[in-house]
């Protein structure tokens, strides 16, 4: 059975627990062992973090690369921001000697070292890739009947000369995860658009991020989405403060995992639905 | 009207010798960037006019320019880029030179307070608690939420790299 540590993030635990609880049943269900991530941190976030300081969000995330290293299982992720965040940390630091030894030199003070040897991956990544859909398809007992708008989100596949998952430009992993279920994808114009959220947009610039988000819903819903189907809680978060603070679309916010959960017969309430 | 006098002609060596700065001379100022950024679609920023500032020297008017913080970090620029132009590491080293000299925005300033206070950028509260115990999860998860022991380690990292300084408003 995979095993892997399960980083929390913020937004997942402390908004979204249906998330967290949908994803620890999901992974029972599928086979993929979780151990928790014990004394992690906010990974930290891109956004505002690595803008304002990289040094410090090198350093920060490092220290959670080298819990996972500690308990010598590679790190899992259920948010693009954590993935962005903790990938290209590891990518820095697993193949550049004096950034690790820099950085070493700060986590000498908590007493930790890493070693480079943590490595990131993505749900949707790892469900996609070492599961397959037709073995994830044949776990389903009910089956979905549901017009939903996939949102990959920016940093799950972006930048992909590092990420390597999938064709940044016209995707298709989501699409085939969710068609798993029984549900349809539907085509919707600009697709690969942005939620709106990231780079410390939502919170600098509020209006401007629910901009992008209302285009988005508004592209969705004519083209007759129930559901946005979501991999990160932060876009999730974005699509759903936006629907109750600024305009309903009348659309259901749902993140991947949660639709597997429905898909495997968990109810609504437990997933927070 | 910006005139040569105003810039710092070190200021592109400074930037490309700094990680994530290495390839701004690349620019050669097509605008796929600007085509491709859905921030620039929505307001008056351009990403490819940004870039040329800096390739410029017009280091104040880059670091103090709102249009700075209008990037999603989406990566659509990056990925279109025809010349390899590392935009998104770009605007973040640009940012980080903008923090350095003292130009933050209140909210931005308060997602950093959280990190130092909560060891996260959303803290978890009685509300989301209760919903967690609710649904069959721990009141509180295993990480700096729940965690004093982590929370406090993860303060001395942010104290030792000077961040708590540079968000503590001294």
């Amino acid at each position: 059975m995979a095993k892997y540590a399960l980083f929390l993030g913020c937004v997942a635990p402390a908004r979204y627990p249906g998330v967290e609880l949908a994803t620890r049943e999901v992974c029972k269900a599928l086979g993929i062992e979780l151990v928790e991530l014990e004394g992690a941190s906010c990974c930290p976030a891109p956004g505002v973090i690595k803008s304002f300081d990289q040094n410090t969000w090198l350093a920060v995330a490092a220290r959670n690369l080298a819990l996972a290293e500690k308990q010598g299982v590679d790190i899992i992720t259920i948010c693009n921001g954590c993935y962005g965040s903790l990938f290209d940390a590891a990518h820095i630091l697993n193949n550049d000697p004096e950034k690790l030894a820099a950085v070493n030199k700060i986590l000498s003070e908590v007493g930790v070292q890493y070693n480079g040897k943590t490595k990131v991956h993505h749900f949707a990544e790892v469900f996609y890739k070492d599961l397959g859909v037709d073995a994830i398809k044949a776990k389903f007992t009910n089956p979905l009947d549901v017009n939903v708008a996939v949102h990959y989100g920016c940093h799950f596949l972006k930048p992909s000369n590092i990420k390597n998952l999938d064709d940044p430009e016209r995707p298709k992993i989501l699409d085939e995860l969710v068609e798993a279920t029984g549900a349809k994808s539907i085509d919707y114009k600009d697709k690969q658009m942005c939620c709106g959220a990231g780079g410390g947009v939502r919170s600098g610039n509020p209006e401007l991020s629910s901009k992008f988000t209302e285009e988005k819903m508004k592209n969705m819903k004519a083209v007759g989405a129930e559901y946005i189907i979501d991999v990160c809680p932060f876009c999730h978060l974005q699509f759903d403060r936006t629907q109750k603070d600024v305009k309903d679309y009348g659309l259901q916010v749902v993140h991947l995992a949660q639709l597997y959960g429905l898909a495997l017969g968990i109810p609504k309430e437990k997933l927070g639905m | 009207m910006v005139t040569i006098d105003q810039a710092n002609q070190d200021f592109a060596q400074k930037v490309q010798s700094m990680g994530g700065g290495e390839t701004l001379m690349l620019c050669f100022q097509c605008g796929t960037c600007t085509a491709s950024c859905p921030s620039g679609r929505l307001t008056a920023y351009k990403t490819r006019k940004l870039i040329r500032k800096a390739q410029l020297g017009l280091e104040d008017e880059v670091l103090s320019s709102p249009d700075l913080w209008m990037c999603t970090t989406c990566y659509s620029c990056m990925e279109r880029c025809p010349r390899g132009v590392e935009i998104v590491d770009l605007i973040t080293l640009l940012r980080n030179l903008a923090v350095e000299k003292g130009v933050m925005s209140a909210p931005h300033k308060k997602v950093g307070e959280m990190l130092v206070k909560y060891g996260a950028t959303v803290p978890l509260n009685d509300e989301y608690e209760n919903k967690r115990e609710s649904i069959g999860l721990a009141r509180k998860p295993a990480n700096t939420m729940g965690d004093d022991k982590a929370l406090a380690d993860v303060k001395k990292i942010l104290k030792a790299t000077g961040f708590e300084d540079l968000v503590g408003g001294n």
